[in-house]
C-alpha cells in the first residue's frame, strides 16, 4: 500500500465535520419532531456520506459505526421501528463517538481506537437483533445461495469441460481500501474466466457495502491451484478458500477435503507493510493544518484584482522612464485603489460565518437542560455574520463558558420561574451583528440576574476587596468583581461551572484578541453579556511612535488617550512613579527603560501615551509621536515567541521592520 | 540522488575556521543589512530583518558559540536557514563555497567538553585538506 492517503486528511476532516455538523442539526430537529421521516431520511444521508468517506480513508471503526447507524435509521425509514428518546440519546451518542473521532484524527493523523462495541450493541438492541451473532463481525459469510440460473451455467460449464469454483476471500483488516483491493481481485479473476455469481453483489462491493469477506463463482479453464497461486499473489488477503462446485450441486456441502484453506504468508508483509502506513500518518506533523473554504466568487475577484495590479505595474514601468509627474500620480492612485480593494477581498477570503460557532450550542445547550432539570430555549440569530478565521478558534470557549453561566446561574429552575411570574421555560438569546469595524455577540438570558449583595459577600469572602471597599462600590464596580481572577458566585459546584475557570479567563482570552466584554444586568429580569470583537487580527489600526531612532506600534485599540505632562508631576512612590490625572493616579512606564533606548534629554513637557487593559490605566513615556497608520501584523515566529512586551512586528512603508508593543504584559 | 542532496554542505568561515550547515536547510545568503533590533531579546539575537516581506530573526554566530564579537565588514554575511518550522539567518564573517562531504568523511566531535560550543556541533568533515566543523541547527536553531 503506497497510496499516500496524507494529503487527504485534510479534506476529509473539514468535510465530516461539515457533515457532523448538518447531523448535529438534524439531529436536535428530529429530538423535537420525532415523526418525521424527512429527517430520518437525512441523517440516513448524511450517516451513508460519512461511511463511504471514511471508509475510503481506512477508518474502520467509523465506517462501522456508521454502517450500524444506518441500519438502524433504515429500520426507521421503513417504518419497523419508531423514533423514540432513546433512539435519538443513542443516535446523538454515535455523534459523539464520530465527533472524537474525527478530533482524534485532526491531533494525530488517525481515529480513535475505540471501536465502538457497546455502541453498537445499543444500535443492535433497537433493531431487537441478536447480539451474539453478529458482535464478533467475524462469522464467516454465508455460502453462495445459488439461484437455478447460475446452477444451469455451472452445470453447462462442466459439460463443456471448466471448472467451476466458489472463491471465499477474506481481506485482511488492515487493508485500505477494501473496494479498490476488491476489484484488483476480480480482475484478476475475470482474466482467469467469467464471474457468474457474486456475494454481496458487484455493486455493493464497489461502494464498500462489505466487511472483509466476499465471494464469488467462477467458471474457467483453469485448475484450482493456479487459481489460488494467482490470488496469493494479491496483498492484503487474509485468507482464501476455494472449492470445487460439480455439476449444479450445491457447493455448501462440499466436503472439507476439497477445502483449501491456506492462511497466507503474504499476510505477514503485507501488515508490515501496514504498519509502516500507519506510522507514516503518525508522523505527519502531528495536526491538521487549517483550512477556509472559500465562495468561488470571492477567488475570482481576487484574481482579477491581481490581474489589475499586473496591469498597473507595466503602466508604472512605462512611466518610469518619462518624467512625466501628472500621470504617475494619476498611476499611484489607481495603484491605491486596486490595494484596497484586494485588501477588502482577501479579508472576504479569510471570513467564515459566525455560525461555524453557535452550531454547536443547541446541542450543547440541550444536554444542559437535561442534566439540570431546566427547560431552556437557545434562540440564535445573526450566525451569517462574518469573522476573520482566527477570531472563529478564540471566540468559541468564552462563549461555552458564557452559555454555561446563563443556564447554571443565570436560569432558575421550573418552580422557581413560575414563582415569579415567568414561563416555566427559561430563553437564552444569542445574537451577533457587525457594528463597524466590530463584530458583536451577545449572550443574553431571561434569568434572576446578577445578585449584587451575593457577589460582594463572596468578593469579601474571596478576599477581593475589604468589607469597608465593598460598601462604596456601585453596581457597575461590583460586575467588575465578577471578572477578577478566582470568582465564582455558584453555592454548589456543578460539572457545569464553577470548575475554577471564571469569568476572568473569559475576558482575557477576549482581550487578547483585542476585544471587550460588558455586562447588563437587572434582578429577576436577566443578564446581558455584550461581546465586541475586531473583525479581522491581521490588519489594525496603530499609532506608531518613536523612541530614540526606533519606532513602536502601539494598537489603537488599547490607547485611551495621549496627553502631555510636566515631568515635575510626577511622582515616585516607592519605586512606581505615579502623576494625577483626571483625578486619578496614572501609573507611568518609562518605554526607554523597558526596551533600553536612550533616554531623552530631560524635557520639562512629556509625551504620555495613556493605555488600558481591561480597567487598568498606565501612561507610557514616548519621545515622539509619529501618527497613526493601519499596519499588518507579522508573528515574529517561533524562535522569537518568548521576548518579553512584544506581540509582532511590522513592515513598514519603506521596508523596514517596526515591533509592535504587546500593552497587555506592559501594564 | 538523496544521498547527493544530503551530503552536500554550504560552507563559511567563522574566526578562521570552516564550518557547514547542510544544503538543504539553507534558503538563501543575503548580504548585511539593516536590523531592527529586539529589546529584552537573547543577547546572541541581533534583531529581525525583513526578507520579502517575512520577519526573519538574525542570530550572530559568533556571539552565540561563545566567540568574540568582531564588527561586521564587507565580506559578512547572513546565512538564512531553517529548521523544522523555525527560519533564522545566522550572521558569518563569509561565505565560500558548497562543499560534498561523504559520509565516511564525517567524524564524529572530540568528546573533550572544552568549550561549550561542542553541543552544537554534530560532527567534523573532512575535504582534501580542510576540516569543517558542521553545525548542528537543531541546536542553534533552539528557542
Amino acid at each position: 500500500m503506497d497510496l499516500d492517503i496524507n494529503q487527504y486528511i485534510d479534506v476529509f476532516v473539514e468535510e465530516a465535520r461539515e457533515h457532523l455538523q448538518n447531523m448535529n442539526d438534524v439531529l436536535l430537529e428530529l429530538e423535537k419532531n420525532s415523526s418525521n421521516l424527512e429527517l430520518v431520511n437525512e441523517i440516513f444521508r448524511v450517516a451513508h456520506t460519512i461511511k463511504g468517506m471514511s471508509g475510503t480513508m481506512g477508518f474502520n471503526n467509523m465506517a462501522n459505526l456508521t454502517h450500524e447507524m444506518e441500519n438502524v435509521l433504515q429500520a426507521a425509514r421503513s417504518n419497523e421501528i419508531s423514533i423514540n428518546e432513546e433512539v435519538v440519546d443513542i443516535l446523538f451518542e454515535c455523534f459523539d463517538a464520530l465527533d472524537s473521532s474525527v478530533n482524534s484524527i485532526i491531533e494525530g493523523g488517525k481515529e480513535s481506537q475505540d471501536s465502538n462495541d457497546s455502541l453498537i450493541e445499543k444500535l443492535w438492541k433497537i433493531l431487537n437483533k441478536d447480539q451474539s451473532n453478529k458482535l464478533d463481525g467475524k462469522s464467516r459469510s454465508e455460502s453462495c445461495k445459488l439461484n437455478e440460473y447460475t446452477e444451469e451455467i455451472i452445470y453447462k460449464a462442466s459439460m463443456e469441460g471448466l471448472n467451476a469454483f466458489e472463491i471465499d476471500i477474506k481481506l485482511s483488516e488492515t487493508c485500505m481500501l477494501k473496494s479498490a483491493r476488491a476489484f484488483i481481485i476480480f480482475n484478476t479473476l475475470e482474466s482467469f474466466g467469467e464471474i457468474i455469481y457474486s456475494n454481496p453483489s458487484v455493486e455493493d462491493i464497489e461502494d464498500e457495502k462489505f466487511k472483509l469477506e466476499f465471494s464469488v463463482i467462477l467458471i474457467t479453464q483453469l485448475e484450482k491451484d493456479m487459481v489460488f497461486k494467482e490470488l496469493n499473489q494479491i496483498s492484503e488477503i487474509e485468507s482464501i478458500t476455494i472449492d470445487h462446485l460439480e455439476k449444479g450441486k450445491v457447493a455448501a456441502a462440499v466436503t472439507a477435503e476439497e477445502n483449501v484453506e491456506i492462511k497466507l504468508e503474504s499476510t505477514e508483509s503485507s501488515n508490515e507493510e501496514n504498519h509502516k502506513t500507519e506510522k507514516n500518518i503518525q508522523n505527519r506533523s502531528g495536526k491538521v493544518g487549517k483550512t477556509v473554504r472559500v465562495d468561488i466568487d470571492r477567488l475570482d475577484n481576487l484574481m482579477n484584482l491581481v490581474s489589475e495590479l499586473i496591469i498597473i505595474k507595466t503602466r508604472m514601468d512605462d512611466l518610469s522612464g518619462s518624467n512625466n509627474g501628472e500621470n504617475m500620480s494619476e498611476a499611484i492612485e489607481y495603484l491605491e485603489r486596486i490595494t484596497t480593494n484586494l485588501h477588502d477581498a482577501v479579508m472576504k477570503v479569510r471570513m467564515v460565518p459566525i455560525e461555524r460557532v453557535f452550531n454547536r450550542f443547541p446541542r450543547m445547550v440541550r444536554d444542559l437542560a437535561k442534566e439540570l432539570d431546566k427547560e431552556i430555549d437557545l434562540q440564535m440569530s445573526g450566525e451569517e455574520t462574518e469573522v476573520d478565521r482566527t477570531v472563529i478558534d478564540e471566540i468559541g470557549d468564552p462563549l461555552i463558558h458564557l452559555i454555561r453561566n446563563s443556564i447554571d446561574h443565570g436560569i432558575e429552575i421550573p418552580s422557581e420561574r413560575l414563582e415569579h411570574g415567568k414561563p416555566e421555560q427559561g430563553t437564552v438569546v444569542l445574537k451577533s451583528y457587525p457594528d463597524g469595524n466590530n463584530v458583536v455577540i451577545e449572550v443574553e438570558d431571561d434569568g434572576k440576574g446578577i445578585d449584587y449583595n451575593k457577589v460582594k459577600k463572596k468578593a469579601i469572602q474571596k478576599g477581593i476587596v475589604t468589607e469597608r471597599e465593598a460598601d462604596t462600590l456601585s453596581n457597575e464596580e461590583i460586575i467588575r468583581l465578577l471578572f477578577a481572577p478566582g470568582f465564582s458566585t455558584s453555592d454548589k459546584i456543578s460539572d457545569i461551572s464553577g470548575r475554577g475557570v471564571g469569568l476572568d479567563v473569559v475576558k482575557s482570552k477576549i482581550e487578547s484578541i483585542n476585544g471587550t466584554i460588558e455586562v447588563e444586568s437587572e434582578p429577576y429580569k436577566g443578564t446581558k453579556f455584550i461581546i465586541r470583537i475586531p473583525l479581522t487580527l491581521a490588519i489594525i489600526q496603530a499609532l506608531l511612535v518613536k523612541l530614540d531612532e526606533e519606532i513602536f506600534a502601539i494598537p489603537l485599540s488599547s490607547i485611551n488617550e495621549i496627553t502631555n505632562v510636566d515631568s515635575s508631576n510626577i511622582r515616585d512612590i516607592q519605586g512606581q512613579e505615579i502623576v494625577l490625572y483626571r483625578g486619578k493616579t496614572l501609573p507611568i512606564i518609562r518605554l526607554n527603560e523597558i526596551l533600553g533606548t536612550k533616554p531623552r534629554d530631560d524635557n520639562e513637557e512629556l509625551i504620555v501615551v495613556i493605555v488600558r487593559k481591561g480597567d487598568k490605566q498606565a501612561g507610557l513615556i514616548v519621545d515622539n509621536l509619529l501618527g497613526q497608520q493601519e499596519i499588518v501584523i507579522k508573528s515574529l515566529g517561533k524562535y522569537l515567541s518568548g521576548v518579553k512586551y512584544l506581540s509582532g512586528a511590522t513592515i513598514l512603508g519603506n521596508g523596514n521592520i517596526s515591533l509592535i508593543l504587546d500593552i497587555n504584559s506592559l501594564i | 540522488m538523496h544521498s547527493e542532496i544530503d551530503n552536500k554542505y554550504v560552507i563559511f568561515k567563522l574566526n578562521k575556521e570552516y564550518y557547514g550547515v547542510p544544503i538543504n536547510q539553507v534558503i538563501s545568503i543575503e548580504r548585511m543589512q539593516k536590523f531592527t533590533r529586539i529589546p529584552n531579546g537573547p543577547h546572541y539575537v541581533k534583531g529581525v530583518i525583513n526578507l520579502r516581506g517575512e520577519v526573519i530573526p538574525i542570530i550572530d554566530l559568533r556571539d552565540k558559540l561563545n566567540m568574540e564579537i568582531k564588527e561586521v565588514d564587507n565580506n559578512s554575511r547572513i546565512i538564512i536557514v531553517s529548521n523544522e518550522d523555525i527560519v533564522a539567518g545566522l550572521i558569518v564573517d563569509s561565505s565560500s563555497e558548497v562543499l560534498e562531504i561523504s559520509r565516511e568523511n564525517v567524524d564524529k566531535p572530540p568528546n573533550t567538553a572544552e568549550n561549550d560550543y561542542m553541543e552544537y556541533i554534530y560532527g567534523i568533515g573532512k575535504s582534501d585538506e580542510k576540516l569543517i566543523i558542521l553545525l548542528d541547527l537543531s541546536r542553534i536553531l533552539e528557542y
